[in-house]
């Protein structure tokens, strides 16, 4: 059933009219032409899809989009202020922490959800965070120091 | 990893997999160790660039590159320089390592460098990006061709100057006479009619290239040049492609393989308003606006199918088949399958030999590469376009053309950077998908697969079963050994080990899945039955892994890494002082000219049933390093995939269906997974630089089932290896001496 659905996306305001069922993952990158948002399994279980709804972390593909009616979306499109790059997109760049890049939006978007949560976090809260990220380049361990780094610490 | 397009199936032998020549240096007194831990109007040469590049990439199909340096390279004289290659960006660094073979000849910076990849239309045809096969061959094409380049351009300066080459200098694309202090720029230069002329010749196979000593821009860590594209979401791989006009296409799948479709209904799906519905020989399939509603149509369709299946062999019965299947006879000493179990039972004629064999078992794998399977196809006055993740444009354009017959010159493939692909992409399902939906809907169709697609129809890293059998003589020394591979291929089936009459090879079976490539090939299977049973051996000797390895191998490369795995591990200590349930293992092996040894740490925990990697110590060398940080990368995500491969990853199947085709129930390397990684990366800057993005990979597995040994005293030999049977309490004890 077609439906009417007001979001603010990367402080833009949308409206798509769509069945409200439709995975918000779909709307992002069918109806709105966001494709930084990825694809890449459709159950929770990857992480590829991450958004932030509200401020916290989310996976697109299990959001139907009619939950996200009214809610502030941010997409890996709208992390970056004025061609001014977010500070854990910076950290991603400084660690060289992406092989392929396919997580990368992903782990981007995790990452500021953590720091939101955590904004020191330790070492174990980092990887119970990141766990239901994949990179199946196998990167962790730059994207680790990423995490890291972009939360302050040092080295 | 290669396979052409239409010869899946077949996995070997494959071109790049006959024998490496044995690069093998004499000591290592140059080696270096970098231990880590941390707008006019030119448009001179090709003003036709599309023409020149085809005319480049005519019949040079297996990555030898153009002939001509226009096909490869044009400069702009607004001071672009283009540059062109039929390579694909994987994630394995392949832009950037292009992009600085390019500079350093050209003696620019690499952000000069504009390198445009994988577009048939444009690029030469540098043959399938797999096998490693970038570094050692694609590398040294561009240099030679940016060395061309630099040459004329030094030429046509030196003839408006009237002064000899030898006495301008080149630096940041400026041609510089000190003398009389005259200067003048790529850019001007390229304004010369006469360049295009001497574009068009052929480039000498014999063109000095800059010596290691000399590097400025090779050697360094240049990070990837569209890294700011990915971190910021800009970047569209093949699945993110949007074209005007475009729909969602979907391809209905049988209920398991070998199904045949009986009959199907397509009424239900074509009344659904604004879907295509497509039945065009065996493709069954849909569009639509939205992919919702191609599902949706999908699911319609997929009511009505009936379909006739066939009895398929599952995951339980797959040894047994593989050895029953196997083809062609095996040579001496092994008459056939059933044979290896006799000879292991028989007692060494007289005492003095010990002999003994056991059979590995090497489980069916899926890549998973995070970028699932992705086409998007779009017809215009009987041409074809499509964009498309593969790792073989010019091997998917022929395919296309085949299927849809067309001539090959109406089919462009465009691969944009792909997110990831491990082997697995040497094929262009999707693509050809997509271009069918697109033809019969009369618009642009984006066929992207699902997980669930992905992990059932793609290609599988074959399984196999590889025999082994070594005999010991009454000093313990290797004089015979045997490895034959039944059905997962040949990379690195032969030993680097002295081992007296040595049989080694691959046979072929039948496989009850469609298999394929995978990162490294039969190289994790082979160096995994290997480097275990080397340890069998040596258990058997009563010697020291390390030891009874170093006895057997004269290879200095491969020495050199085992030797300094060892060291950096404290292997000596740890094997004097373990503790229960701790175990510590090594292996080494060396393929497609790269060299690798591990060491690893495990606990068995026999409370949670689980075995723990503690850590991993890797040396890994590949010749003259060209990009530290890029290479360390690609050692770190091997050795974090081999531990999928070695522990967990396995593909299960009955009646012809995959029973774990998603990421829950097929468990690959997540962040909590990754042991703490020790590596060390040799460089020889007196060697030829071999490519990095597999061997790394394959002295994981058998380390860390050496280890597993060595804590609780149980051989597993199975890859994965299976954490059940290491908890088994063994009465024979640890494995070390
Ligand atoms: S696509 Fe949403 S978690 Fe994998
Ligand atoms: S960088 Fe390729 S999946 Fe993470």
């Amino acid at each position: 059933m077609n439906q009417t659905i007001r979001l603010t996306v990367n402080g833009e305001r949308k409206i798509v009219t769509t069945d409200g069922d439709r995975p918000l993952l779909d709307v992002l990158r069918e109806d709105l032409n966001l494709t930084g948002t990825k694809y890449g399994c459709g159950e929770g279980r990857c992480g590829a899809c991450t958004v932030l709804i509200d401020g916290k972390r989310a996976h697109a593909c299990l959001t139907p989009v009619a939950a996200a009616e009214g809610k502030a979306i941010t997409t890996i499109e709208g992390l970056a202020k004025d061609g001014t790059l977010h500070p854990v997109q910076e950290a991603f760049l400084a660690e060289e922490a992406l092989q392929c890049g396919y997580c990368t939006p992903g782990m981007i978007l995790a990452t500021v959800a953590l720091l939101d949560v955590h904004p020191h976090p330790t070492d174990q809260q980092i990887l119970e965070w990141m766990d239901g990220n994949l990179c199946r380049c196998n990167g962790y361990t730059q994207i680790l120091r990423a995490v890291r780094r972009a939360a302050g610490w040092h080295g | 990893m290669d396979t052409d397009f239409q010869f899946l199936e077949r996995i070997e032998p494959e071109p790049w997999e006959g024998a490496q020549a044995d690069q093998d240096g004499s000591g290592l007194s140059r080696r270096e160790f970098a231990g880590i831990l941390g707008a006019g109007l030119l448009l001179t040469v090709a003003g036709d660039v599309a023409l020149a590049q085809r005319r480049g990439g005519r019949g040079f199909g297996r990555g030898g590159g153009p002939s001509n340096i226009a096909a490869r390279i044009h400069f702009g004289s607004d001071g672009t320089i283009t540059v062109m290659t039929g390579k694909i960006e994987l994630g394995q660094g392949a832009r950037t390592e292009l992009t600085q073979a390019a500079a350093e000849e050209l003696r620019v910076a690499a952000e000069q460098i504009h390198l445009i990849m994988a577009d048939t239309a444009l690029v030469p045809n540098d043959g399938l990006t797999a096998g490693s096969g970038t570094t050692p061959r694609t590398v040294p094409a561009i240099r030679r061709a940016a060395a061309a380049a630099r040459k004329v351009l030094i030429g046509l300066a030196c003839k408006g100057w009237q002064v000899e080459p030898d006495t301008v200098s080149v630096k940041d694309g400026v041609v510089t006479h000190k003398p009389t202090n005259r200067r003048v720029t790529y850019a001007q230069l390229a304004q010369n009619s006469e360049l295009a002329k001497q574009f068009a010749q052929t480039i000498p196979s014999e063109i000095a290239l800059t010596p290691v000593s000399q590097w400025k821009v090779m050697g360094t860590s240049l990070p990837r040049p569209n890294r700011r594209e990915i971190v910021t979401g800009a970047h569209r791989y093949a699945f993110d492609i949007v074209r005007p006009g475009m729909f969602y296409g979907k391809v209905l799948r049988p209920p398991s393989y070998g199904a045949t479709l009986k009959a199907i209904d397509l009424a239900p799906a074509k009344a659904i308003p604004g879907v295509v519905v497509v039945h065009e020989g065996a493709l069954v399939g849909c569009a639509a606006p939205t992919s919702w509603l191609a599902q949706q149509a999908m699911s319609a369709l997929a009511k009505t199918a009936t379909w006739e299946t066939v009895p398929q062999i599952s995951s339980k019965q797959l040894y047994r088949h593989l050895k029953e299947h196997a083809r062609s006879h095996r040579g001496p000493g092994r008459g056939s399958a059933a044979v290896a179990d006799t000879v292991a039972a028989s007692a060494p004629p007289d005492g003095a030999e010990t002999v003994l064999a056991h059979d590995y078992e090497i489980a069916y794998l899926q890549h998973a590469p995070m970028e699932p399977r992705a086409g998007v196809a779009e017809w215009k006055d009987g041409s074809l376009t499509v964009w498309a993740c593969t790792a073989n444009p010019f091997g998917v354009r022929g395919a296309l053309a085949g299927a849809l017959e067309l001539p090959a010159d109406r089919v462009r493939v465009i691969v944009p950077d792909v997110g990831g692909a491990f082997g697995g992409k040497h094929t262009g399902e999707a693509a050809l998908e997509a271009a069918r939906l697109a033809r019969a809907a009369g618009r642009p169709v984006a066929v992207r697969w699902t997980r669930q697609e992905e992990f059932t129809w793609a290609y599988f890293r074959p399984a196999g079963v590889i025999e082994m059998r070594g005999v010991l003589d009454a000093q313990r020394f290797l004089t015979s050994w045997q490895q034959i591979n039944i059905n997962s291929g040949g990379s690195a089936v032969d030993t680097p080990y002295e081992v007296g009459q040595k049989t080694c090879r691959s046979i072929k079976s039948a496989s009850p899945l469609r298999q394929g490539s995978y990162r490294a090939l039969a190289a994790t299977a082979n160096n995994f039955a290997r480097e275990s049973f080397m340890d069998e051996l040596a258990h058997a000797a009563g010697a020291d892994p390390l030891a009874f390895r170093l006895v057997h191998l004269k290879n200095a490369r491969l020495r050199a890494v085992l030797e300094m795995a060892a060291e950096k591990f404290h292997w000596q200590e740890h094997c004097k002082n373990s503790s229960a349930n701790i175990g510590y293992g090594l292996a080494c092996g060396t393929e497609k000219g790269s060299y690798v040894a591990a060491c690893a740490e495990v606990a068995v925990d026999r409370d949670e049933g689980k075995i723990h990697v503690r850590r991993i110590c890797q040396v890994f060398e590949c010749g003259a390093i060209q990009n530290l940080a890029n290479l360390l990368s690609q050692v770190q995500g091997c050795i974090t995939m081999g531990l999928g491969g070695a522990l967990s990853e396995e593909i299960l199947f009955a009646d012809g269906a995959i029973l774990n085709a998603s990421f829950n129930h097929y468990h690959v390397p997540r962040f909590k997974d990754v042991p703490e990684l020790e590596i060390h990366l040799l460089n020889r800057p007196d060697l030829a630089s071999a490519g990095a993005g597999e061997t790394p990979i394959i002295a994981v597995a058998p380390a860390v089932a050496n280890a597993v040994f060595h804590a609780s005293g149980v051989r597993i030999r199975s890859m994965p290896i299976r954490a059940a049977a290491a908890m088994i309490p063994s009465p024979s004890g640890r494995g070390l001496g």
